[in-house]
This record gives C-alpha cells, sequence and structure tokens, in this order.
C-alpha cells in the first residue's frame, strides 16, 4: 500500500517539475507574447497542480492529515491561472504587440477593423 | 467580463479564507494581520475589476471609521481588565454560553485581534481609495 502510493506520489512530483521545466523552456524558445503567454499559463497551472496534489497525498497517506486548504489551492489556482494568462494576453493585444511574422489568422484585427479604431 | 466573472466566485474564497486564518490566529498561522490584509486584497480584487462605486455600494462604510472602531476594540479589551483589579492589558479564558452555538470556549485576545484585523483593512483600503480617487 505504501510502496504504491509512495510511488504514486514521486510520478506526481516528477511530472509536476517536468511540467513546469516545460514551461519555462517555452517562455525562452517560444517567438513572441502570445505563445510565450500560452506556455506559462498553460503548463505552469497544471504543473503546479499536480505538485499541489502530491503534497496533498503525501501529508493524507503519510501522517493522516487532511488538508483541505491544498484542495482550495488547486481549485483556485485552477480558476485564476487561466484569467490572468488571458488578462495579460489582452492587454498586450490591445496596446499593439505585433504577432509572429509567422502567424496566419489574426480573427481579434477584424473586429477591431469592424469597430472602427 | 471575464475577470468581472472570476472575481465573483474568487472573492468568497477569499474572503472565507481570511476569516478562517483569522480564527486560526491562536493555534495556527494567521491572525489578525493575515486575515485583514487577505480580506482587503479580496476588496481591491472588486475594485480593479469593478470600480470605485461598486464597492461603495457593496460596502457603504468609511474605512477611516473603521480603524477607529478597531483602535477601540484592542484598546476596549486593553482596558477592561483594569476593572477586575489586573495589570492592563491581561487577557481572560472562559466557557461561555452563547444562545446559538451552546458553549464555548472563547478568549479575550481574540477582541484584540478582531481590532487589528479592523484596522489593518481600513489602513490598507484608505490608502489604496485615497491613491485611487486621486486625480
Amino acid at each position: 500500500m505504501t510502496e504504491i502510493s509512495h510511488s504514486i506520489i514521486i510520478l506526481f512530483i516528477i511530472i509536476g517539475a517536468f511540467l513546469n521545466l516545460a514551461a519555462a523552456y517555452g517562455v525562452v524558445r517560444l517567438p513572441d507574447v502570445y505563445t510565450r503567454n500560452h506556455a506559462a499559463s498553460k503548463a505552469t497551472t497544471l504543473g503546479v497542480v499536480f505538485l499541489l496534489l502530491a503534497t496533498f497525498l503525501f501529508f493524507y497517506i503519510e501522517m493522516n492529515l487532511f488538508q483541505s486548504r491544498l484542495i482550495l489551492t488547486i481549485v483556485f489556482i485552477f480558476l485564476t491561472s487561466p484569467v490572468s494568462g488571458h488578462l495579460i494576453n489582452r492587454a498586450a493585444y490591445n496596446s499593439g504587440v505585433k504577432l509572429w511574422d509567422k502567424s496566419v489568422r489574426d480573427d481579434l484585427d477584424v473586429t477591431k477593423k469592424e469597430a472602427g479604431t | 467580463m471575464i475577470l468581472q466573472v472570476c472575481t465573483k466566485v474568487c472573492l468568497f474564497i477569499i474572503i472565507l479564507f481570511s476569516v478562517h486564518s483569522f480564527f486560526a490566529g491562536h493555534y495556527e498561522p494567521g491572525g489578525g494581520f493575515i486575515g485583514g490584509l487577505m480580506t482587503s486584497g479580496a476588496l481591491v480584487l472588486l475594485l480593479i475589476a469593478y470600480d470605485m462605486k461598486t464597492l461603495k455600494n457593496i460596502l457603504p462604510i468609511d474605512f477611516k471609521y473603521l480603524i477607529a472602531v478597531g483602535l477601540l476594540f484592542a484598546v476596549g479589551t486593553a482596558a477592561a481588565s483594569l476593572f477586575f483589579n489586573v495589570p492592563f492589558l491581561t487577557h481572560a479564558f472562559g466557557d461561555v454560553q452563547i444562545p446559538i452555538l451552546g458553549e464555548t470556549a472563547l478568549h479575550t485576545a481574540t477582541l484584540f485581534d478582531l481590532g487589528v484585523y479592523l484596522v489593518v483593512i481600513g489602513v490598507t483600503m484608505t490608502i489604496i481609495q485615497t491613491i485611487g480617487e486621486d486625480e
């Protein structure tokens, strides 16, 4: 029982750390603000959630502590992190940050022209 | 729009957590200062997502009075010990019969902490509102 739970916890921690690393790598490698934000807001959310889940399971199985605030944190991060990514991207677009040269499609551009701004 | 909907959900989680850390302050990390800061953080989130008027509609309080009430709580609990012939700021502890909740263990340090809580909310919101209104 403890072996299985230990391996699950270890697996969760490794997945979480790997996703955070992948997010950091994506922020360095990707060409423009929007794709970078895409990497940062998606991958880190899942990475942090995996780490928190591993922490929760560790405390629950090893010490028999039900840490409800960790679950609350998971819900909270799932709720707020995409919203913050959206707001940062929106602010970047509205202040006129250019897209990557090779990007094909800009849906917001059409609505912008229709609005006449 | 997304921010406003998200604020509606998050606000209750933040305020609930701040109240929890305020009441858990005796046995766990937390207390009046952190609880007050977190509550005012929730109010600031409301201020960012909506505007000053909405906050005033929801909470029609002058936050400067909140500082005064908080200080009154702190000094009041400190001075109340003088009436029982014990030194200033001596706290009492006891089981009290409350009509709805039944017998509850209460400590007057909680009232002192409530004073800290109110003062922290008042000071933070006063600072942010006066900076925000300044044009």
